[in-house]
């Protein structure tokens, strides 16, 4: 994938641009034939690229539709440390380089005074980490997402669960996908332009 | 065999539902987008706009005490020789201690699976946010020189021309504090996305564009819900350490100097407990106003209520052990200036502050040992009131009494109050309420996502292993008369 996809510019500056088929949106009655139809799509019919839009989070909705588990953890972990490294550098540096005072008899440096700090400094990293690599790594903020065409999308912050079908899914055909759907016992299931 | 009809309030004897139906209508997810989100649609009420305009009186009137003490000095508080921490430090413990139930209820029943909580997460961490925010103002104005007040974090500049000195606890204090209240803040908002969208999209015009620019083009899909649940868990695991952290490190003002009434190792934990106990009295205290005001009772239910009256009792008991500890430690210790300073806590020039402190934390919580009071709304709407004012005396005697009478009967002295003080803490509440009314006003108080979580939960909700049984064996006698 290009890094910047001209053509996909084009048409976000070109209101005459002709609209592309994006995919299908179906809805379900509940989170439990949400389930189910997610777990027949994936596990049964080979659709890999699917989603579900639901207003809380479906236990076992991940597995069901084939999304790896977060890798959130690791970044956080890592940057977390980070915070760990700075407040060391930063105490030993100001403490015992740049400006050493004696105070109290104390020594300039010594890891039991430092440890809240880096207590601290972990803390605060890894939580900025948790906000933002979350937010990267469901590509927030986006404010527009040709999801939120489907007449009914509203629904999925109130009470609707809504099944979504990319066209980029090999097994992917706008008749047969819809037809599958609503035959999973979708209660209505349309295709979504983009 | 009519009794086979079981209905939802028959197995809520059994197993209680946590969202409970309204009256006689269910509480579905539909129904939970509308009550909760209702609130922040209704035109602003009458009642808003008093509480509004008081709070917002008193808020000015803290800015009005504050600008005096810039403009003047310090002096114009109480604090002098030998008592140099006075109401300041009082108040500034006070208000982080009254944060402290916010994380507890959003990290660490996060972290033990209790999922009553989701029905106060939000509003009690909110209380946390803006208890945090008032608590931050007494260190920043009581080192005078405000416009200084940079000088307390490592930034590079040239008119300090020296870095902090990080073996004192004040400055570990600064890191704590702040991070603590950044944390907060982020904590809160992550979890205020999902509800947001709920609000962007019944929104139309100007306030779907807010709240849709809020809400970050939230669409709840299960990708966004993996990671999101993968920071939220990541977040609780966090704030559970920092905010055991922050009070302790707060106690390590005190304890790690040489001062009698000071000194002593149970600090952190007696420091920690007395503030999970504060917090979950305001959390009540503000509960019982809002859920009766907003209609919201059949989400934040008497279980909830319950629940919180139940911890209250535990905390509220382990500062008493503390209290008692402290107390065995000065005897038992041989130290006569330790042994002095209690005795004249509980006998001294003080002693109304201390018998207030013991009256209102170590008594009033017994109450809770009777399900019938704990279960009394009124009722524990008071004993929250009184652990409020008790947790305060608590912070009151710890700082003044310990500072009151010094090594040397020459430095004996007796603090009192000015009217600045009085007027400035006074300011806070104002602060804290008129946030709190602008979070009820605009926010939704109540985390609908989660509350939805719980709902599916209900469905499918455990049965003691008899009736499972005896469902199993009758299911089609019982459906059968439900049809």
């Amino acid at each position: 994938m290009a890094l910047l996809e001209m053509d996909g510019l084009k048409r976000i500056f070109d209101p005459n641009a002709p609209k592309e088929l994006w995919g299908v949106v179906a809805e379900f009655e509940d989170e439990q034939a949400l389930l189910n139809a997610g777990e027949a799509m994936h596990h049964k019919h080979g659709y890999t690229k699917l989603d579900a839009l639901t207003p809380f989070p479906v236990h076992g909705m991940e597995a069901a539709i084939g999304i790896p588990r977060s890798i959130l953890g690791y970044i956080v972990i890592c940057i977390g440390l980070t915070g760990t490294i700075t407040a060391v550098l930063l105490q030993w540096w100001t403490g015992a380089v740049d400006y050493p005072l004696v105070i109290a008899g104390k020594p300039l440096f010594a890891f039991e005074f430092a440890m809240p700090i880096m207590f601290e400094l972990s803390v605060l990293f890894s939580a900025f980490t948790c906000v933002f690599g979350m937010l990267a790594l469901n590509g927030l903020p986006k404010f527009f997402h040709p999801a939120m065409q489907f007449p009914k999308f509203a629904r999925a912050t109130d009470d609707g669960f809504l099944l979504v079908v990319e066209k980029s899914d090999p097994k992917f055909s706008a008749v047969e996908t819809r037809q599958l759907l609503m035959s999973l016992g979708a209660t209505s299931a349309e295709i979504v332009e983009d | 065999m009519a009794n086979l009809t079981l209905t939802n309030s028959d197995l809520d004897a059994i197993s209680p539902r946590l969202v409970l139906d309204k009256g006689t209508r269910p509480t579905g997810y539909k129904e939970v987008t509308e009550d909760v989100v209702s609130i922040i649609e209704a035109k602003t009420s009458r009642a808003w706009w008093i509480a509004f305009i008081v709070s917002f009186l008193t808020l000015i009137m803290l800015f009005g005490m504050l600008s005096y003490q810039v403009a003047t000095g310090v002096g114009v508080w109480g604090n002098n020789s030998p008592v140099g921490w006075a109401w300041d430090i009082t108040n500034f413990v006070f208000w982080i201690g009254i944060g402290h139930a916010g994380t507890l209820i959003s990290a660490i029943l996060f972290l033990f699976r209790q999922k009553w909580r989701t029905s106060i997460n939000r509003a009690a961490e909110a209380m946390t946010l803006f208890a945090v925010a008032c608590a931050g103002l007494y260190p920043v104005f009581h080192v005078g020189r405000v416009w200084r007040a940079y000088w307390l974090f490592p930034v590079p500049n040239t008119d300090l021309a020296m870095w902090q000195n990080f073996r004192s606890p004040l400055l570990w204090d600064v890191f704590a504090i702040s991070t603590y209240g950044t944390v907060s803040a982020l904590f809160w908002y992550v979890g205020l996305i999902p509800d947001l969208a709920t609000v962007r999209d019944r929104a139309t015009g100007i306030r779907a564009k807010i709240y849709g620019f809020l809400s970050l083009g939230w669409r709840g899909s299960a990708q966004h819900w993996t990671n999101y649940e993968m920071a939220y868990m990541l977040l609780a695991g966090l704030s559970t350490p920092l905010v055991l952290s922050v009070h302790t490190i707060v106690s390590f003002d005190f304890a790690t100097s040489v001062l009698p009434g000071w000194h002593t190792t149970i600090f952190p934990p007696y420091f920690v407990a007395g503030a999970v106990f504060s917090g979950f009295a305001m959390v009540m205290t503000l509960m019982v106003i809002f859920r009766k005001w907003f209609h919201l009772e059949h989400l934040v239910t008497i279980k909830h209520l319950e629940n919180m009256n139940k911890i209250m009792l535990v905390t509220g008991t382990v500062v008493g052990y503390a209290y008692g500890t402290e107390f065995f430690i000065a005897w038992y210790s041989g130290n006569p200036y330790e042994l002095f300073t209690f005795i004249n806590r509980a006998f001294g020039p003080y002693w109304w502050a201390y018998w207030s402190m013991i009256s209102c934390n170590v008594i009033s919580p017994q109450f809770f040992w009777s399900k019938k009071l704990r279960t009394n709304i009124p009722f524990m709407f008071v004993i929250s009131i009184f652990i409020n004012i008790g947790m305060w005396f608590e912070r009151f005697v710890i700082i003044v009494t310990s500072l009151h009478r010094d090594f040397l009967p020459s430095s004996w002295g007796y603090f009192r109050p000015t009217y600045v003080d009085i007027l400035t803490f006074v300011g806070t509440f104002g602060l804290f309420m008129t946030l709190f009314l602008l979070f009820a006003r605009f926010v939704p108080i109540i985390a609908i996502s989660e509350v939805k979580g719980v709902i599916a939960g209900d469905k499918h909700r455990h049965l003691p292993e008899h009736v499972e049984a005896q469902m199993a064996v009758k299911r089609d006698e019982i459906m059968k008369v439900v049809a």
